[in-house]
């Protein structure tokens, strides 16, 4: 595994918060260089992350996906990875990386539920305590994942403040880790947050990508036309990305939420809009704001997708050229999550449901590679509402 | 466009402010810009002018202020919801500064989106003293103390409990101004006893800094302004116990002059 830890990708990244937090990340940095130096980490990860985890996850060739599309579509199925979703990945590489500092609590923020559910697995697992902020819209609308971070010992704080969602149960989480830093570690489940965190994740998530690569070479003897996954600070993406970027031939595409449309507003797509970058969250990068620098709320009906800001990486790979970003609309990734459902019988996420929808659109390729980030049994209850 | 004199003129009347109090420890009342509204705000600061404050910290209200405990987001967002701008916010600023130094409290991203250098101007033009960035350390600073100490503002950086020596050092020699210790490992907010850690935390940063050192965060009642005088502080902030005072009272400049007042005089 490469060992990456940039603190500006381009102009983008920093370490944007208060000073209390910086002898904090200082010391992450450090410990997370000698954990990499250390075979005795990435043998421990390697272990769990097979035998609890279930990695590798399967490469899949939905074959009618495949004819639906019109070219091979690859489903990356970390869908199937335990509790369900990409971001225990993440979760579990951090908290063993937390153990190692002598951590003894540890907090997440979470959109969709899916980071919340495997922090608070990894926490059961290591055995320490767990508490997980959540907005408030979204524990009306993930509500089987509340349960499971309940059902597993962690501790759900409800955010109260602004439109409820990711954002704000990131600055809570923010706020718990500038009052606790001396026993608490914060693991951040996107590809987001001050300086080392968006390179840590990245390296945790790039699993994703390699397997791809190696899978896809190892069955069909060539690499992908594109590598498509979903945006909303850039987890499961930035690890897809991360096994291809250096093969300069496999376009790079990452589908954010157009929400009710780009026209309107009202969407979660800072990438594909443009516009000021600026600061949300610890770091400079792509972000939804208004004249002033006021971050505006994002909308969409993913809740993982529900976020103004955007991985400072994924701002660079823009600006460079080396990837591409666009966006689904909240009806579009509603029907193809039923499309999907029916075609290949797996129910994604609706997260993963923008990029199918986008893998789905008339293009030139011959193959694709679509990171199905996660399953979608979590939003039952909000799709069936809709409908 | 500068003189060598406009260059200081920041650092000089903090400075000034700080020698000039006629008390144990200058008194620096944080005012949330644009709560309830621009008007009332600004009656605030007057009422805090009234009371014997030395300097006044105005805050600008934005949307994700990390630094920031329950009290002051709520004030921040109400402030926001009654259209309070960075404009806005400036021009009570500017009403203010004939009475008494003006430090601004503003986080990053609002710095970054009028531009750095055209932000500080603007600081400079309503009459500004200096400049807080809660989310803007040491190794992210540079080009905002470069504009800053063009346009005359003093940058105060702050230094918290968990800052290492090493990093104290550093920033104690970059502050302009005062330098802004924080007394306890966390965000703004009332607490009921943190006195006993005052000694260290104000001693550690007075040892790393010829700047003027001023203890903020939790000082709430007159007893511990003169805690942190007693423990070495050479100025003391208070927030959240006021701007409380401002939300819950009919007449919030009387409250909050009265709140002032009382630990003036506590301070003489």
């Amino acid at each position: 595994m490469a060992v990456g830890l940039e603190h500006r990708f381009g102009p983008y990244g920093g370490q944007y918060v208060p000073e209390t937090l910086m002898p904090a990340l200082a010391e992450l940095e450090s410990a997370w260089l000698a954990a990499r130096r250390d075979p005795s980490y990435a043998e421990e990860l390697a272990v769990l992350s097979r035998d609890f985890a279930g990695r590798p996850t399967p490469l899949y060739l939905g074959e009618r996906l495949s004819e639906a599309a019109g070219r091979e579509v690859w489903l990356k199925r970390e869908d199937l990875m335990h509790t369900g979703s990409h971001k225990l990945n993440n979760a579990l590489g951090q908290a063993l990386l937390a153990r190692r500092m002598g951590k003894t609590r540890l907090i997440a923020e979470t959109g969709a539920g899916q980071h919340g559910v495997a922090s608070a697995t990894v926490s059961a697992l290591l055995g320490v305590e767990c508490v997980v902020y959540m907005g408030a819209e979204d524990i009306r609308r993930q509500q089987p994942n509340v349960q499971r971070m309940e059902l597993l010992g962690a501790r759900v704080v409800s955010v109260e403040a602004g439109a409820r969602t990711l954002k704000e149960a990131v600055s809570e989480a923010i706020r718990d880790w500038v009052t606790n830093v001396a026993d608490t570690h914060y693991i951040i489940g996107s590809a987001v947050g001050p300086a080392p965190y968006p390179a840590i994740v990245r390296d945790l998530q790039r699993v994703i990508g390699d397997e791809a690569r190696a899978q896809l070479l190892e069955r069909t003897g060539r690499l992908p036309d594109r590598a498509i996954a979903c945006v909303g600070g850039g987890s499961n993406s930035i690890g897809m990305f991360a096994g291809f970027v250096d093969d300069a031939d496999v376009e790079l595409i990452g589908v954010e939420a157009a929400g009710e449309g780009l026209e309107t507003g009202r969407h979660g797509a800072p990438l594909t809009v443009g516009g000021r970058p600026g600061v949300l969250h610890g770091s400079l990068s792509a972000i939804l704001q208004d004249d002033e620098g006021q971050i505006r709320e994002a909308h969409s009906v993913s809740a993982g997708l529900d976020y103004p800001g955007s991985g400072p990486e994924h701002a660079w790979l823009r600006d460079s050229g080396r990837a591409r970003y666009v966006a689904v609309s909240d009806d579009d990734a509603l029907a193809t999550f039923r499309r999907v459902t029916q075609l290949e019988g797996i129910i994604p996420a609706l997260e993963t449901a923008h990029a199918l929808h986008f893998a789905l659109l008339p293009a030139e390729s011959g193959l694709d590679v679509v990171c199905c980030s996660g399953r979608g049994d979590k939003d039952l209850a909000e799709v069936l509402a809709r409908s | 466009m500068t003189t060598v004199g406009a260059q200081n003129a920041g650092v000089e009347r903090i400075a000034a402010a700080f020698a000039g109090s006629g008390k144990r420890a200058a008194l620096m009342p944080y005012l949330m810009g644009g709560f309830p509204d621009l008007p009332g705000s600004q009656r605030i600061g007057e009422a805090y002018a009234d009371g014997g404050a030395d300097l006044v910290e105005l805050g600008v209200p934005f949307s994700d202020p990390l630094a920031d405990g329950p009290v002051i987001q709520a004030a921040g967002s109400r402030a926001l919801a009654a259209g309070a701008t960075v404009s806005g916010v400036l021009t009570v600023a500017e009403a203010l500064a004939p009475r008494l130094p003006v430090v601004l409290m503003c986080y990053t991203n609002l710095v970054l989106a009028r531009g750095v250098e055209r932000f500080c101007a603007d600081l400079a033009a309503a009459g500004c003293s200096g400049l807080i960035v809660p989310d803007l350390p040491l190794e992210e600073a540079g080009d905002t103390r470069a504009a800053c100490e063009a346009a005359g503002v003093a940058l105060v950086p702050l230094v918290a409990p968990t800052t290492p020596d090493d990093r104290l050092t550093a920033i104690g020699a970059k502050a302009r101004g005062f330098l802004y210790t924080v007394s306890v490992t966390g965000t703004t907010g009332e607490r009921e006893t943190l006195s006993d850690t005052f000694a260290a935390v104000v001693g550690r940063a007075k040892a790393h800094t010829d700047a003027p050192v001023a203890l903020g965060f939790g000082i709430a009642t007159p007893e511990h302004a003169v805690q942190a005088a007693d423990a070495g502080a050479d100025g003391v902030i208070v927030g959240s116990r006021l701007v409380r005072a401002a939300g819950e009272s009919e007449d919030p400049a009387g409250a909050v002059r009265e709140v002032v007042a009382g630990m003036a005089e506590a301070l003489r």
